[in-house]
């Protein structure tokens, strides 16, 4: 289980989400478990199948974009719904595995379809008590 | 919102004079009661968009605008290629050219009262709705192209609905201009099951009885009658215009340096016009568009299907198809002078005046419909263009309520059966696969939408045609 939490914050008629950690990629993690959330909660997901994700970016907050974008990518065509993420960064450029199953209307009930991570509100920044903090607006 | 920054020029209509990096004044159009209600982002966010290269005029609010991602929702901008204008993708939007089409059915409240369970139930089976629904077509990679290059005349000449459908869409049913190959191989993978498919969130179909008619001339014209039955569908682009929107906007983001854009926001991340990113976007953008209206035109094939088992007799004929998260290139007199612009309206609706070209004939007199969808609870209402030479906001207008409450409030207050029932209660049949989402589109979530058609109304930017009461609702 990844260490930090994972939090949804409001924006108008879209959802924030904030991932916390002792790491980045614990952030990072935390992020993509907080857009799931969003979706359908956590524990009622089986984590049946395990789906590999990899990103690269210029910067930190790009590479969040890319990452949140790269879930919400594999849950659509997939036709998945995730509960738990585990994140490894190497410099810019990150390995992610993500646990979940195929998608079951009547036992899951998703409540919404996210459309993509936006770019306003992105943050990738470490706290002063050393708090890794990766913070996103999704479009649904 | 803070009144300190904004100057009133009308009791509908309130300014921001240009400061720092503006180049234009930023407005919006709202009443008084409208006006506090906004978040101070809507401020911040239109005057951020008025930064931008090449725009012309002002930046543009409509009054049902909310907090979103680079332009606030409900944002309109228009921007010229002569002048190193832009074109922006967060200026458009994910769901690029979502919008909503009605469909007239000639039957009466007490035709459909009877049935409407069975209705409701039917629909909901043959529509594809929610989170993870795939639709019936699988398309190949020719037929994906295809689909992007013909949008809503690909789906005639495959059967779904008639050629009278086209001239009853904007721009008869195909952007012209898309570029199937500046669409990247993820999105056409996302859109592959997507046809025919709703989408989820605030999208829906409605069963919708006309309860008020406001103008009867235009009422007429419509076809809408009072205590008469019409269909409305929701939705956009799907997985495909998500994707585009993604692919583009770090494009964009990343390019700027290069091309010697600075922007306030990144999500106002943008190219020139006459640039080859700034073309290759709006190729893909007008592809979108095109899936967009395939997709409602298959929508609304599947509901004919479904109202022929009911009524045999009756045939739906399309009043409109409008999209509310576009950019168009149109022409707009500006100071008397005609001007070619690239016209960005984000959860903005087009609303082109009596006697404008680009209307098919039959509804040249009266001017363009415009959908201003409501919650399920409440009234939707169908407003008309106005023209007078010179349109307010490159003739645009609101497309909905506006939410007054995050999804994270509504879930917080709200229950998604109880939901359901106070509306069945109401005489309203929802059908949903997720009651979270149904509490998190609860009709208290949303804002008064006959304050916004009001002040739209009063505004100048459409005038008050009819109002829809729900009977039955599809969400996703």
């Amino acid at each position: 289980m990844t260490e930090g939490q994972a939090v949804q914050f409001p924006h108008g008629a879209d959802i924030g989400v904030r991932g916390t950690g002792t790491t980045r990629a614990a952030a990072f993690a935390q992020a993509a478990a907080a857009l799931a959330a969003a979706i359908v909660e956590p524990e009622i997901v089986s984590p049946t199948e395990v789906v590999s994700i990899t990103c690269a970016a210029p910067d930190d907050r790009l590479l969040l974009y890319d990452w949140l974008n790269a879930v919400i990518y594999e849950m659509a065509v997939r036709r998945m719904v995730f509960g738990r993420f585990e994140v490894s960064l190497q410099g810019q450029r990150l390995e992610g595995r993500a646990w979940g199953e195929a998608i079951d209307p009547a036992r899951h009930e998703p409540a919404v379809e996210p459309k993509g991570a936006t770019m306003t509100g992105l943050k990738v920044e470490q706290a002063r008590d050393g708090t890794w903090i990766a913070e996103c607006i999704v479009d649904v | 919102m803070d009144r300190s920054r904004l100057e009133r020029v009308s009791p509908n209509e309130w300014r921001i004079d240009p400061t720092g990096p503006m180049r234009v004044p930023a407005v919006i159009f709202a009443d008084e009661a409208l006006i506090d209600g906004m978040d101070d982002k809507v401020a911040e966010q239109i005057s951020n968009v008025a930064s931008l290269p090449g725009i012309v005029e002002a930046a543009y609010a409509m009054p049902d605008a909310h907090w979103g991602y680079g332009f606030p929702i409900g944002g309109v901008a228009a921007f010229d290629a002569e002048a190193d204008g832009v074109v922006c993708a967060g200026g458009v939007g994910f769901d690029i050219s979502c919008g909503v089409r009605t469909l007239l059915t000639g039957l009466t409240r007490a035709d459909i009262e009877p049935l409407k369970l069975a209705l409701a139930d039917s629909l909901f089976r043959q529509v594809p709705v929610g989170v993870g629904s795939k639709g019936k077509l699988d398309l190949t990679r020719a037929e994906m192209d295809a689909m992007l290059q013909g949008g809503a005349r690909w789906a005639v000449e495959r059967g779904y609905g008639g050629t009278e459908d086209l001239q009853r869409v904007e721009e008869n049913g195909v952007a012209a201009g898309a570029l199937a190959d500046a669409v990247s191989e993820k999105a056409k993978t996302r859109q592959r099951q997507e046809m025919g498919t709703l989408g989820s969130g605030n999208h829906y179909l409605e069963v919708q009885e006309v309860v008020e008619v406001a103008d009867p001339v235009a009422a007429a014209s419509f076809g809408l009658r009072l205590g008469e039955i019409v269909v409305s569908i929701h939705c956009g682009s799907r997985g495909l215009g998500h994707q585009i929107a993604t692919d583009y906007q770090r494009e964009m983001a990343i390019a700027m340096p290069q091309l010697g854009i600075i922007v306030p926001d990144l999500d106002l991340a943008c190219a020139p016009i006459r640039s080859e990113l700034g073309a290759r976007y709006l190729g893909a953008m007008r592809a979108a568009i095109n899936c967009a209206l395939a997709n409602r035109q298959i929508i609304t094939h599947l509901t004919q299907r479904v109202f022929a088992h009911f009524f045999p007799q009756v045939k739906l004929d399309l009043l409109f198809d409008v999209s509310h998260n576009t950019c168009k290139q149109e022409v707009h007199r500006i100071g008397g002078r005609a001007r070619d612009l690239f016209v960005h309206r984000k959860g903005a609706t087009r609303a082109f005046g009596p006697g404008h070209l680009e209307l098919p004939p039959t509804l040249r007199k009266v001017g363009q419909p415009v959908f201003i969808g409501g919650s399920m609870g409440t009234r939707s209402a169908i407003m008309a263009g106005i023209g007078d030479g010179e349109e307010h906001a490159f003739a645009s207008a609101c497309h909905g309520a506006g939410r007054q409450l995050s999804r994270h409030q509504a879930l917080k207050r709200w229950h998604g059966r109880q939901v359901v029932d106070d509306l069945a209660a109401a005489g309203i049949i929802v059908r949903s696969p997720s009651s979270r989402g149904v509490a998190e589109e609860a009709p208290g979530a949303y804002k008064d939408i006959g304050a916004v058609v009001e002040a739209t109304h009063r505004a100048g930017l459409a005038r008050k045609v009819a109002m829809l009461a729900p009977v039955v609702c599809i969400k996703g």
